[in-house]
């Protein structure tokens, strides 16, 4: 009984923060409900005995993903409300809840009528007796390092590649690189170009937007106040 | 009442779908990385309770690997932003619509 109530309380704290996290106008507030998100999630792990991920979950989610993306919405600038009388695609939204509605209504559906024979798998009492032979940190260790160490390793070089490729996205670029990207792209001229023609410039007024992270004009498609 | 598998199973649904309506409505590439965080949220219950359930702990191990990934694409993706915002400042997902390669 006791399980159910952690439960209850671990699912009410799950779902709330989800939608806080699609209903927010800030996206700082939706940074900050997703945490709530990750915590509840971690507590439903712990409740079936996963205590290694419960921990991952609050160092590398909460402590490390959020913590990047309140980086990045800080460095931008970009913390402002949405303006959410604007709709780019007309109809998309009433669509998406629909879709929403439609894969909820089939996702329940399914479990539902799977419900006893979703794994067909009833076990033993020496089963149940192995389990306790080994905390769950040891029996992920041995699996991890003996059938999934090639993965393990895989991952290291997945890790590497993010990491180079991170750094040569975000990178300043050098001024030649600019100009050269710049000519092959006349949406993006700075006013200062030399040798800039204008006349494949959009028609949008003060659509000359700079490449640098300086100021640039408001252009009429900004949708961000 | 007894805490069966399908709990788990039927949170994570719901959990799922939020996080993908979420994707759809929402048009702040980075909410919109939040939503995916979500939806990988919810299919590392499944995989857990499924886990539990078989008594099998590769479940365990797949939710080991999909936090490592959930990282790298978090990682890759806010340096796509950063980069974007700093050629147009336009935050919303529907003003990149120029590739160049």
């Amino acid at each position: 009984m006791s399980e159910v109530i952690v439960f209850s309380v671990a699912a009410v704290i799950v779902l709330s923060g989800a939608v806080g996290v699609v209903a927010s106008r800030n996206p700082v507030h939706s940074a900050l409900f997703l945490i709530q998100t990750l915590f509840g999630v971690a507590v439903l792990f712990v409740l079936q005995e996963a205590h290694f991920l419960a921990a991952v979950q609050i160092v590398v989610y909460a402590g490390a993903i959020v913590i990047l993306f309140l980086f990045v919405i800080m460095l931008l600038g970009v913390d402002t409300a949405d303006d959410w009388s604007v709709e780019p695609i007309a109809g998309q939204r009433p669509l998406a809840v629909v879709v929403g509605a439609a894969l909820l209504g089939g996702g329940l559906a399914l479990v539902v009528v799977a419900s006893d024979s979703l794994t067909g798998f009833v076990r033993s009492e020496g089963e149940r007796a192995l389990d306790n032979e080994f905390t769950d940190i040891e029996r992920i260790g041995r699996v991890l390092f003996t059938d999934y160490a090639l993965s393990f390793e895989i991952t290291a070089a997945l890790l590497t590649v993010a990491v180079i490729g991170a750094v040569m996205l975000t990178r300043k670029l050098l001024r030649s690189e600019m100009l050269s990207d710049l000519e092959a792209d006349p949406m993006d001229l700075p006013p200062a170009a030399p040798g800039a023609s204008t006349s494949a410039a959009p028609a949008t007024p003060g659509g000359n937007t700079t490449s640098s992270a300086s100021a640039a004009p408001a252009t009429p498609g900004e949708r961000q106040s | 009442m007894e805490l069966t598998n399908d709990w788990y199973l039927l949170l994570s649904v719901a959990m799922f779908i939020i996080g993908a309506v979420g994707l759809l409505v929402r048009r702040n590439p980075l909410v919109m990385f939040m939503c995916v965080e979500l939806m990988l949220n919810a299919v590392n219950v499944t995989f857990v309770s499924l886990g539990t359930e078989l008594n099998d702990v590769s479940g365990q191990i797949a939710v080991f690997f999909v936090l490592v990934v959930a990282a790298v694409e978090v990682v890759v993706g806010l340096a796509l932003v950063v980069a974007i915002n700093r050629r147009r400042a336009s935050a919303t997902a529907d003003d990149v619509a120029v590739l160049r390669g």
